[in-house]
């Protein structure tokens, strides 16, 4: 088995403002992120030789991506993986360039949920089982139960616990402020997020990331066209992608302190990124706060904290912007907002920006390998995308 | 000699003060949780009466009750799979009639001598319903009752029958209508009940050549708090020493299911040899005489009404009875749960998952896995399983959340990771529950219920409750 470290390169990014974009379509929420990327990249539409469309709920094919900026009668495939979908599109796009069947390619993660009644109910699938008895509540439940079960298991109070979560969003708060393109851009204080209304038992309203409308675009290429097109391309180092075999919910060892497609996952990518000590060789990570008991987890997970310690580095600012490891730079789903399957792109666009030195006023000093993550699902199955991504070649 | 060879009933948890509902109310009615209908309460009750007994000898089920949900579609079919009971079992519903319970038992009975069957389970459950503000509302409760009719080890031997009939426009509700009706009650107390009842009674004593004096206890349909004490007085009972508590202050008239209530109460205070006599009541009435054997002291429902009445939680919450009972309109969920049609092939096919309620075992590597899987998480056989019935089973709490948005009725929905006695895990909603009580560890039986309606299709499963 090959590493995919090295082979491929983001030559081109975009990404639309995150929100409650009561005025874009699906359609919209493509082109303007395909654009942007093509103007990064000095590239259009006719340059695209395939591309990969993520999308849980807008658009069924791939052939809506083609209809909206008309492409080529090229090959394009749509990927549904949960809230990996996008990282998946991008992962499948590099594999396709890695292999040589492709130079040029195309991924796209877009979701226009907020035309949707409801909120998140309205477009989730359908339970895995067809008569329909599991029980098919918002995500929110699964994750306070990893909450309730990761506090007990550690000893710490629930009001301890619920202080550690309120810092993650606190931090996330501010990190979204800085960034122009987020959802939801102010500050909160612990006491705000402590004083929110119960979701539920035990995360509160400011426990959960935003549900937003969004797109991004990559556009791949091999190192050796990126080099033509411009010298601040990005390499990619490590790609994992994970999926749960759905024994999580009736495992009796399962301990819901910890999602094993996590830890899986990030084993996978840092071994093809050559990465040995996640803590050290990691200059930001952004990852799937969809919920702040989430965040606070894969701190463990990804081997940022010893096991039953995150809380401690919490407690440091290690995740903070001016911390050791500056966790969700741009906001996190917390605040950028969390429209399902263009989060991974856009996770990978703030990656690609700190890499090249133009986050602004979020920029994490000297940053030269940055790493995204995406967990999807429930604990029965859930999936897990890790992707690293680094400055220079080596 | 054919009798009851085991009893059982069910209680809902919820007791709902009747002064909620209305100045000069008295005492707690049994309030059926938002969850529950006649077949989940009927499969109650079963499965209580069953405690530890041998399905295999139960040839015949028998649902009795005036609100089945549905109009149209057997409702016995469900109870006696729900139950665990065999496949190749008569099922058959006695509907329409206060009465069908007691048809019910009487039918059974017939079914025992004739040979025909073995034993048969008599279930009755009713979840009637008085227009707001009427007396009916008042007096009703909810409830089921289960009898095991057979020949062997009969704790109550049935010593005789009797049946009058009687057409009178006493108390009705037409096709249609959720709400039962009544004459005026000056009427149907004097031409109704106590002329049907009387003549049951009097021909049931005539027929085992006994004097009311004989009967240790007479356990007698009310529709009130009232009415079978003055009965029992004039039949030349003493009603103090000889009628069965109505326990219409605690529990309320449980339409079919009442009288048979009743009488597992009274059969778990008898001691052998006692004379018991039940006289239910609807167009007519049915009346029996019981005689207690020395099996009685080996018959233990599982709780029994003793049990079901001790346990309880009483609320004051009169709108959350109106909206549980669909009688007040409320909000819709702000989303369907769960996510999309329900489909009558999939619940066909996974019947015994869903209602048996089966997990599985690996023959290789003994774990227990619910949902039933093909390829076993641990060791990955392929095919090698053997069926395990967890409905019975206790489990424990891993994990819990409390989601205070998804719902309406059910708010908080109280999900929790139960770990099974003997191995096994699933996630399930945990209903009966005290919010404020739900933790780690506590332990938690199975109830089966309603998960959810659509396409005018009830989804029945089991959820998790605190242990009663």
């Amino acid at each position: 088995m090959e590493t995919i470290k090295d082979k491929v390169a983001i030559v081109g990014m975009g990404c639309t403002k995150f929100g409650e974009l009561w005025d874009k379509g699906a359609e919209d929420l493509m082109i303007d992120a395909c654009y942007e990327a093509f103007e990064d990249a000095g590239l259009d539409s006719e340059d695209i030789q395939a591309a990969w469309l993520a999308s849980l709920v807008s658009g069924c094919t791939g052939s809506r991506l083609s209809n909206a900026i008309k492409l080529d009668y090229i090959p394009v495939t749509r990927v549904e993986n949960f809230c990996c979908g996008g990282t998946d599109a991008l992962r499948n796009a590099c594999y396709a360039v890695a292999s040589g069947a492709y130079d040029i390619v195309l991924a796209v993660g877009i979701e226009k949920l907020k035309d949707h009644l409801g909120g998140f109910g309205q477009f989730i699938t359908a339970p895995f089982d067809s008569s329909k008895v599991e029980v098919d509540l918002p995500p929110v439940n699964f994750f306070g139960q990893f909450a309730t079960r990761y506090f007990h298991r550690y000893g710490i109070s629930m009001e301890e616990g619920k202080r550690t979560l309120a810092k993650i969003a606190v931090k996330n708060h501010h990190n979204g402020t800085l960034s122009p393109k987020a959802h939801l851009r102010w500050e909160v204080t612990e006491e705000q997020v402590l004083k929110s209304p119960i979701i539920s038992w035990p995360l509160s309203l400011f426990d959960c990331c935003g549900l937003s409308d969004g797109g991004a675009a990559a556009i791949l290429t091999t190192p050796e066209i990126a080099k033509t097109l411009k010298d601040d391309y990005i390499l990619v180092k490590g790609l994992g992608l994970a999926n749960g075999n759905g024994s999580g919910l009736f495992d009796s060892d399962y301990e819901f302190t910890s999602m094993p497609e996590n830890v899986r996952c990030s084993a996978m990518a840092y071994e093809q990124a050559g990465i040995n000590n996640p803590r050290e060789e990691i200059d930001l990570a952004v990852v799937h706060d969809c919920f702040t008991i989430h965040e606070l987890i894969l701190y463990e997970d990804l081997g940022f904290s010893p096991r039953g310690k995150a809380s401690e580095d919490v407690e440091a600012g290690t995740f903070t912007l001016e911390g050791d490891l500056p966790v969700n730079t741009d906001g996190g789903l917390k605040c950028f907002g969390h429209p399902l399957s263009a989060s991974g792109i856009r996770m990978v666009y703030e990656v690609y920006k700190q890499l090249q030195g133009k986050a602004g006023k979020r920029q994490v000093k000297d940053a030269k390998v940055g790493l995204t993550h995406n967990l999807g699902g429930l604990p029965a199955h859930f999936n897990c995308a890790v992707a690293i991504f680094g400055k220079e070649p080596g | 000699m054919v009798g009851i060879t085991a009893f059982g009933a069910y209680v809902p948890f919820l007791r709902l003060d009747r002064t909620a509902i209305g100045k000069g109310g008295k005492g707690e009615k049994s309030m059926a949780n938002f969850d529950e209908d006649s077949i989940t309460m009927a499969v109650a009750a079963v499965m209580d009466c069953l405690n530890g007994i041998d399905r295999d000898a139960v040839d015949a089920l028998f649902f009795a009750s005036t609100t089945s949900p549905y109009r149209e579609k057997q409702t016995a079919a469900t109870v006696a799979v729900s139950s665990d009971l065999r496949q190749n079992i008569l099922t058959a519903d006695f509907a329409n009639s206060l009465r069908s319970g007691t048809n019910a038992i009487r039918s059974a009975a017939d079914a025992v001598l004739a040979g025909s069957a073995r034993q048969v389970m008599v279930t009755a459950a009713d979840i009637r319903l008085g227009v707001p503000g009427s007396a009916f509302e008042q007096s009703f409760g909810d409830g089921a009752g289960a009898l095991l009719i057979g020949e062997e080890d009969v704790a109550a031997a049935l010593i005789a029958s009797y049946s009058v009939n009687q057409e009178i426009m006493d108390t009705w509700r037409i096709d249609g209508s959720p709400f039962t009706r009544a004459w005026e009650a000056r009427f149907t107390s004097g031409q109704g009940y106590q002329r049907a009842m009387s003549g049951a009674v009097s021909g049931v004593l005539e027929k085992a050549g006994l004097k009311p004096a004989d009967i240790a206890r007479a356990v007698l349909y009310s529709p009130d708090g009232k009415s079978s004490s003055r009965l029992a007085g004039a039949l030349g009972f003493d009603p103090a020493s000889q009628l069965q508590d109505p326990l219409f202050g605690v529990m309320g008239d449980t339409g079919s299911a009442y009288a048979i209530m009743m009488l597992v109460a009274a059969l778990e205070e008898s001691k052998p040899g006692d004379l018991i006599l039940m006289a239910n009541y609807g167009n007519g009435a049915d009346a029996f005489v019981f005689k207690v054997t020395d099996k009685i002291k080996e018959v233990r429902p599982k709780r029994g009404m003793k049990g079901n009445l001790s346990s309880k939680r009483v609320i004051s919450d009169y709108n959350a009875y109106l909206s549980y009972r669909n009688i007040l309109p409320g909000a819709p969920d702000i989303y369907p749960i769960p996510f999309g049609n329900t489909s009558a092939p999939a619940m066909f096919r996974e019947v015994d998952k869903n209602l048996r309620f089966y997990g599985v075992k690996c023959e290789s590597c003994g774990s227990v896995q619910f949902p039933p899987q093909r390829v076993c998480f641990k060791c990955r056989t392929k095919d090698q399983f053997q069926p395990i019935r967890l409905s019975e089973k206790r489990g424990k709490v891993f994990t819990y959340s409390m989601d205070a948005v998804a719902s309406r009725l059910d708010s908080p929905s109280v999900v929790a990771v139960i770990d099974f006695e003997g191995g096994g895990r699933m996630e399930s909603y945990m209903t009966d529950r005290v919010k404020e009580e739900v933790k780690i560890g506590m332990e938690v039986e199975m109830t089966f219920r309603k998960l959810f309606e659509r396409e005018e299709i009830i989804t029945y499963f089991w959820k998790a409750m605190p242990v009663r």
